[in-house]
């Protein structure tokens, strides 16, 4: 088994403005994201030679990118993973590449979500198989709080600091994102604010759970001996990790629920093949999956950025701030910026691409000489997900 | 000869005080509460849990067939008793029926139990007696009708309750009755209804009774009669000429409410659960004619006396908070148009998973032992593949490894307890958590499993079971 790493580089990319966009569909956010990567890499539809799409409620592979983009016929492969959709375009099409079938291709993620007429994703939307009773009422944060009372449980947090603990992430989250032009929620909020904010499924309150998004994200991708005839400044994949859990943590009674499973098992393979022996140390920026305060939380134990059940003493310390010793979700993470099912892995690794060419939309937003970024992305819900993880970098 | 075996009660948690009736619709208020269902529950839910209490020391296999009365069953066209039976997780090769129509189908059920036991053609049948009706609001009924079940094994065997006499008069008058399209009770002038009606026929029919029996009212310890209020139940009293402070059972109209067909039989659960042996009870129930029985407890009516039955579930109560509470219950209003899609069912699900869902069956690995819910055909923890028996979960106790309250999801009943729960014997359920107090849900609280009624998507009553605190 050979390490990806080095192999396979994004070359353009492109991310739509997030945000409920009442005036575009998703016909309007994949033009939006794909043109913007065109331009980024000097490339048109028809270099493309093969492009996977990753959207959770769109249609075919032609209806949601080749009829928007009118490529020509050109194999497209749609992938859907719940939540975690936008990395599985990612990863499919750098495989594509490593095995030569193709020389230069697009990965794109897309959701249009704001079309449903109600607030949140409904219930049980898209992680498991429709059943009439197994499971049923349960709603993503719903599912999401199961950890958070758990966790409280298990450390030894009371209810207010618990709720304290997991309001400072929002309020770190917010912070980013307001100073963030293409996020969707560009508002600072308080400790109090978020603590305050009414419940939604308790403990998590308003300010605990992400944004309902539009938005789309694209790459163009080549192999890395090819990538500089696009740009100088490319970057590099240098590890995948891939896991989808057998999803037993509703059924056995050794899961515990304040531990992302899936997550450590991909960032095992992730950081093998990128050469990684201290995460900590060694990233420069993380983009996690945060659709929820509590799932930031787990996320940063289950990746090794914290110790296991430290994570209060670190936030409040600043570790994971612009600032600190290993900025988390820089881009203000699904919370502020957005989280648009099948676009935000791709979006995720935009905000790293740009991160690492030193060119964050504002210079207050530039990391100083970041070389290394991790972007997480997962699906599903406590106890059974699937989780993507890609490691980017200068060559 | 063919007697009570055992017996047991349900009484929904929740009760409305009748001050909160008089307050939305003016008036004084009637003393005390009236039971109310939970919004998960229905006839066969609690007929469920009175089956339960009835028969927890009996092994299921030795049932040999359900008779189910109700004046509100979840369905008019589909049997509620083998939904019950599934429930129950009894055997297939049993003797299922309804009976319905009628303030008196309880005794006309547990009078065919111990006609079909003295034939011989069963050993043992589970009477269950269940109401739910929904009173019109602001209506003379609204305050008085209350919800519960009872239920009644009668066998030849183990008999704790001896039936001395029965006897049954048919009546075609007419008092209270209902249209199919209708949703509410009509009746006529309140005059004739009672003193044409029912204090005419009780007096007769319980005097053809005695003089046939050859006993007199002062043989008996208890009289347990149906009453349709607690002022014509104690005229009753007088009529029969018992002693209303120490012959008369206490209808239970300010803590429980009328609770139809089930009522009478509520009525003698109670009263079995005082009972010492060699007591003698008359019993009596009204509609349409009357049912009066002569009962006698048993030397072993102890032994049957251990259930939770009326009294432990009429002191195990939560008083909803104001009258939207039981409005939004039992659906009284039309409500704003849900933007988010429909509940929906399957009948294909339903069927092919009925030993999952209504049996609540997981499945217990034979190589491992590892419990699983729901069921795994390979196994979660050794993988060994369709290797395992099948073993029910609904009397395991468990507890609350953690919970979440949804207070935006779809649900009647806000917020929606979300609960994961580890059985003391192994296994973990995903489930809703009902019956519950959200200021009192804490992780590893206790919990006992409870059959409900979880949404009507697709106009099918899809039940399951939940978790709750554990009730008395």
């Amino acid at each position: 088994m050979e390490s990806i790493k080095d192999k396979v580089a994004i070359v353009g990319m492109g991310c739509s403005q997030f945000g409920e966009l009442w005036n575009k569909d998703a016909e309007d956010l994949v033009i939006e994201a794909a043109y913007e990567a065109y331009a980024d890499a000097g490339v048109g539809s028809n270099d493309i030679q093969a492009a996977w799409v990753g959207t959770q409620k769109g249609s075919t592979a032609a209806g949601t990118l080749v009829s928007p983009l009118k490529l020509k016929s050109i194999p497209v492969t749609r992938v859907e993973n719940a939540c975690g959709t936008g990395h599985e375009a990612l990863r499919n099409a750098c495989y594509g590449l490593a095995s030569k079938s193709f020389d230069l291709v697009l990965a794109l993620g897309v959701e249009k979500l704001k079309d449903a007429g109600f607030g949140g994703l409904g219930a049980a939307i898209g992680v498991d198989k429709w059943h009439p009773t197994v499971g049923y009422g349960t709603t993503p944060p719903g599912r999401y709080a199961l950890a958070a009372t758990r966790y409280f449980y298990k450390y030894g947090l009371s209810r207010e600091e618990g709720k304290r603990t997991l309001a400072k992430i929002s309020v770190k989250s917010h912070h980013n994102g307001a100073r963030n032009p293409r996020a969707h929620l560009r508002r600072e909020i308080t400790v109090e604010q978020a603590m305050n904010a009414p419940i939604i499924a308790w403990p998590l309150g308003l300010f605990d759970a992400c944004g309902v998004t539009d938005g789309a994200a694209a790459a163009i991708m080549c192999r890395t001996e090819d990538a500089k005839k696009y740009r100088k400044d490319y970057v590099t994949f240098k590890g995948f990790g891939a896991a989808s859990g057998p999803g037993m943590g509703k059924i056995l009674t050794s899961y515990d629920y304040t531990w992302w499973d899936e997550t450590e098992f991909a960032a095992q393979q992730a950081y093998e093949q990128a050469g990684i022996k201290d995460p900590r140390a060694e990233l420069d920026t993380v983009e996690l999956h945060d659709c929820f305060s509590i799932a930031e939380l787990v996320a940063t134990e289950s990746l090794y950025l914290c110790p296991r059940g430290k994570y209060r003493e670190n936030i409040d310390a600043g570790t994971f701030h612009q600032e600190g010793e290993i900025p988390i979700n820089l881009s203000g993470g699904l919370k502020s910026f957005g989280h648009p099912i099948g676009a935000s892995g791709c979006r995720e690794t935009y905000e790293i691409y740009k991160q690492l060419q030193g060119k964050a939309d504002l210079p207050s937003r530039q990391l100083k000489n970041p070389r290394l970024g991790l972007a997480h992305n997962q699906g599903g819900h406590p106890g059974k997900f699937v989780c993507n993880i890609t490691i980017v970098g200068l060559p | 000869m063919a007697g009570i075996v055992s017996f047991g009660a349900y009484v929904p948690l929740y009760r409305l005080g009748r001050e909160h009736l008089a307050s939305t619709w003016g008036g004084s208020a009637a003393p005390g509460e009236k039971s109310v269902a939970n919004a998960d529950e229905d006839s066969i839910t609690m007929g469920v849990e009175a089956a339960t209490d009835c028969i927890r020391k009996f092994p299921k296999d030795s049932v040999d067939g359900i008779y189910f009365a109700s004046t509100s069953p979840p369905y008019i066209e589909k049997q509620s008793a083998s939904i019950i039976a599934a429930a129950l997780d009894l055997r297939e090769d049993i003797l299922t029926a309804d009976f319905a129509n009628s303030m008196r189908a309880g005794t006309n059920a547990l009078r065919a139990a111990l006609d079909t036991v003295a034939a011989g053609s069963a050993k043992n049948i589970l009477v269950v007696v269940s109401e739910n009706r929904i009173p019109a609001p602001n209506s003379e009924y609204e305050p008085l009708f209350g919800d519960g079940a009872a239920a009644f094994l009668v066998g030849n065997e183990g008999v704790t309750v001896q039936v001395e006499g029965v006897q049954s008069i048919t009546s075609e008058f007419m008092d209270l009755w209902k249209l199919p399209r209708e949703r509410f009770q009509r009746t006529w002038e309140d005059r004739f209804v009672v003193e044409e009606g029912y204090l005419k026929i009780i007096p007769q029919a319980v005097a053809a009774f005695l003089k046939k029996s050859g006993l007199t009212v002062k043989d008996f310890n208890k009289a347990v009669f149906y009453g349709p209020d607690a002022r014509r139940h104690g005229d009753i009293a007088k009529k029969l000429g018992v002693d209303p402070k120490t012959q008369v059972q206490d209808p239970m109209f300010d803590r429980l409410g009328n609770t139809g067909c089930a009522f009478a039989l509520m009525m003698l659960v109670a009263a079995l659960e005082e009972a010492k042996a060699g007591d003698r009870l008359l019993f009596v129930s009204y509609g349409d004619g009357c049912d009066v029985f002569s009962l006698k407890a048993g030397d072993n009516i102890k032994t049957a006396q251990d259930i939770r039955g009326i009294k432990k579930h009429l002191e195990s109560k939560a008083l909803l908070p104001n009258y939207g509470k039981y409005v939004r219950f039992r659906e009284l209003m039309e409500w704003e148009a849900d933007r988010r899609p429909a509940d929906t069912s399957a009948l294909t699900v339903l069927w092919r998973e009925r030993n999952q869902i209504l049996r609540f069956h997981g499945s217990k690995c034979n190589v491992c032992g590892t419990i699983q819910y729901p069921l795994q055909r390979v196994c979660a923890q050794c993988q060994a593949k369709d290797d395992y028996e099948e073993i029910r979960l609904a009397d395991k106790i468990g507890d609350l490894f953690t919970f979440s309250m949804d207070v935006r999801a779809m649900v009647k009943d806000l917020p929606n307890v979300m609960a994961i729960v580890d059985f003391e014997i192994g296994g973990r359920f995903y489930c809703i958590l009902t019956d519950r107090d959200p200021d009192k849900v804490e992780v590893g609280m206790k919990v006992e499993m409870t059959f409900r009624n979880l949404h009507d998507g697709s106009g099918i009553h899809n039940y399951y079971w939940k978790a709750r605190p554990i009730r008395c």
